[in-house]
């Protein structure tokens, strides 16, 4: 019977039409939705993308803060057959100009037909004008929400019609480049990824699933939202924007509707362990939780040690540690570990790691490092570690990591040069570096230089671009890396730049320019600013400037 | 305590402990919160740092631009709830 999104759902709600399957919460206040209330909200949705002309091959983007309004809006645009795609919200009306720049981004190369968003917005962004007519349809959710829906309309649903290879939806993530390059998923990969990835997390009925993370990226869409709306888990619900001033309110999720599932990325577990008041958890049970899954940024020893040592008068047991690598053009998962058996730690030799690239155990009193595992592959996917050449490698050598599944993504949408730069023989090149021992996939850094924030990624020439704009700025001569932040759990983003020999004097000045340019025209909080003078940069042999060579220079240089 | 000596203590405070720029000078009536000065994931430590110093609760909802946006306003929030 699944065949796409609409059959699925609507099967779920014909079966236990009453089941209250979502508790979302806004306003400080807990919603409850069963499967019929889902279906009618959304149905409104699916009725407005309808009456304007949009199509099942459409696209849809979503511009709505996380609550209510943005769950039926993404099931209205599934029940019609559309595909959504979630641009996130501008939150706190913050740089409007980077907001501007990256939806017309995403727009340009997307090209959707209807836009979901309120009234106030597009009063805001006014531009989205510009691109009609091949925006045929503007929705908003003030005119949704006054919509009536007749008896027999809601039956109708264009989307239960579906071809299990049609694209259900995109993912896209963050800033400029990320937005650029949509990752297309069929139904039927999504499927076939919910299929395995329950598997090897044997979801049970009585699960509930906690989550706060972010629907516009894989691990907030996949498993903290429709994994458990199509399978009949219950979820609970709370937005990204009230967790990070609040991330109490997560344990007190936990807490109140029994959690035995959630999702975090690494920086996560430092945030929650260091910000929360002892008043704040008062009472609080945490011993429902059976997984509490690292996930989306590189996953440290020292992170689940911190958030053990702070909950375990809680309730928490050290059992529910989990780890899974996963990928939005996987659907989600690759591997998954710590179900059922506690994650394994690797303690390897820090030399032979960085000048051999290998991971052996030490010998004697070496320095060490100790390596998260991420798990065995789920069961339908396959991993290599190749070489430069794309020759395996044997056991506990490290080299690229490359996948096969039948859950990869359909393309990079209307990218077709993207989508074969990615692909050799049929398997997938992550860009992520890591090895295999024990059958156990170790991630070890990546080929590519993307900076991950918080589970969040970072093109570092979309930073560099941005700060060549600042006056003095050597054009060409900047760059910008990530450097792990042991206190925080995830990186911080350093930007050096060479600046013009005269302008030395006000280095200091044209260091807190950058930092304000960035920061508005990409949202992205900078470290560290450093600004040289000519020649400080390491270029290439081919006159490129190094990132990695550069970050090396810093790391021995600046921080000592 | 004057309103005063309370910006100029979290001007430190903040550039030295949320902002890690200890030569970052915060001028009083800097927008602070819709400037990306302090991001979003740094508003809990500024409510934290708050509540430690002057024992004035700053409740996450009162977390954006709205409620305060510089140190005035919030040496002004600290004062009336000072007692």
């Amino acid at each position: 019977m699944k065949e796409n999104f609409s059959k699925q759902l609507l099967s779920q709600i014909e079966k236990n039409p009453n089941r209250q399957i979502l508790h979302v919460l806004v306003n400080g206040e807990y919603v409850h939705l069963t499967y019929s209330e889902l279906l009618l909200g959304a149905k409104k949705y699916q009725f407005a993308l309808d009456q304007a002309g949009i199509l099942s091959t459409d696209v849809v983007i979503l511009i709505l803060m996380h609550g209510l309004d943005l769950i039926y809006a993404y099931f209205g645009t599934i029940l019609n057959g559309s595909i959504p795609s979630i641009m996130p919200y501008l939150t706190e009306k913050l740089f409007p100009d980077k907001y501007k720049q990256d939806l017309r981004a995403l727009i340009d190369i997307t090209k959707p037909k209807a836009v979901i968003t309120y009234k106030e917005f597009i009063q805001e962004i006014g531009f989205i004008e510009n691109f009609k007519p091949s925006i045929k349809a503007v929705v908003l959710t003030e005119d949704v929400s006054q919509l009536t829906v007749s008896e027999e309309e809601v039956g109708r649903m264009p989307g239960v019609t579906q071809d299990p290879e049609h694209i259900a939806l995109l993912q896209h993530s963050s800033g400029t480049t990320g937005l650029q390059k949509g990752v297309a998923l069929s139904h039927r990969a999504i499927f076939n990824q919910l299929e395995s990835y329950q598997n090897a997390l044997a979801l049970k009925d009585n699960d509930v699933i906690v989550s706060w993370l972010p629907l516009y990226h894989d691990m907030g869409l996949i498993a903290g939202f429709m994994m458990p709306l199509l399978s009949s888990i219950p979820l609970v619900l709370l937005s990204p924007f009230d967790w990070v001033r609040a991330p109490y309110k997560m344990m007190r999720a936990i807490n109140d509707f029994k959690g035995t599932l959630c999702w975090l990325p690494n920086f996560a577990y430092n945030f929650c362990a260091k910000k929360i008041r002892d008043r704040d958890l008062a009472g609080i049970d945490l011993s429902s939780l059976r997984a509490v899954i690292n996930c989306s940024e590189p996953m440290r020893f020292d992170s689940h040690e911190m958030f053990y040592n702070r909950f375990k008068e809680y309730g928490f047991k050290s059992e529910a540690f989990a780890t899974s690598y996963a990928m939005a053009e996987n659907v989600f998962a690759v591997t998954q570990g710590g179900i059922d058996q506690p994650v394994t730690y690797d303690e390897i030799d820090l030399a032979s790691f960085q000048e051999k690239n290998i991971a052996v155990p030490p010998e004697g009193n070496r320095r060490s490092i100790k390596m998260v595992s991420a798990g065995k592959p789920i069961p339908n996917v396959n991993i290599k570690i190749v070489d430069k050449n794309g020759t395996s490698l044997p056991d506990r050598n490290i080299g690229e990591i490359i996948i096969s599944s039948n859950c990869m993504l359909t393309e990079y949408y209307k990218r077709k040069d993207a989508t074969e730069e990615v692909f050799i023989n049929g398997w997938f090149k992550t860009g992520d570096l890591g090895y295999i021992a024990e059958e156990e996939l170790y991630i070890s850094g990546r080929k590519k230089d993307l900076i991950i924030v918080g589970g969040k990624n970072i093109y570092p020439k979309d930073i560099e671009t941005i700060a060549m704009e600042v006056k003095g700025v050597h054009p060409g001569r900047v760059v910008a890396f990530g450097i792990y932040n042991n206190l925080k759990g995830t990186e911080d983003v350093v930007v050096i730049a060479e600046i013009e020999e005269e302008l030395l004097g006000e280095k200091e000045k044209i260091a807190d320019l950058i930092r304000k340019r960035v920061t508005i025209k990409s949202a992205v909080a900078l470290r560290n600013v450093l600004t040289v003078n000519k020649k400080w940069l390491i270029k290439t042999s081919s006159g490129k400037i190094a990132r990695a060579l550069n970050k090396v220079k810093y790391l021995q240089e600046v921080q000592g | 305590m004057k309103k005063e000596e309370i910006i100029e203590s979290l001007k430190n405070k903040i550039a030295n402990e949320i902002l890690n720029i200890p030569q970052k000078q915060i001028e009083k009536d800097e927008p602070i919160i819709s400037s990306g000065l302090i991001d979003s994931f740094s508003l809990v430590d500024l409510a934290l740092l708050v509540e430690d110093t002057y024992g004035v609760r700053i409740e996450d909802t009162e977390l954006n631009s709205d409620v305060f946006d510089n140190l005035d306003q919030l040496a002004g929030i600290i004062i009336s709830r000072i007692k």
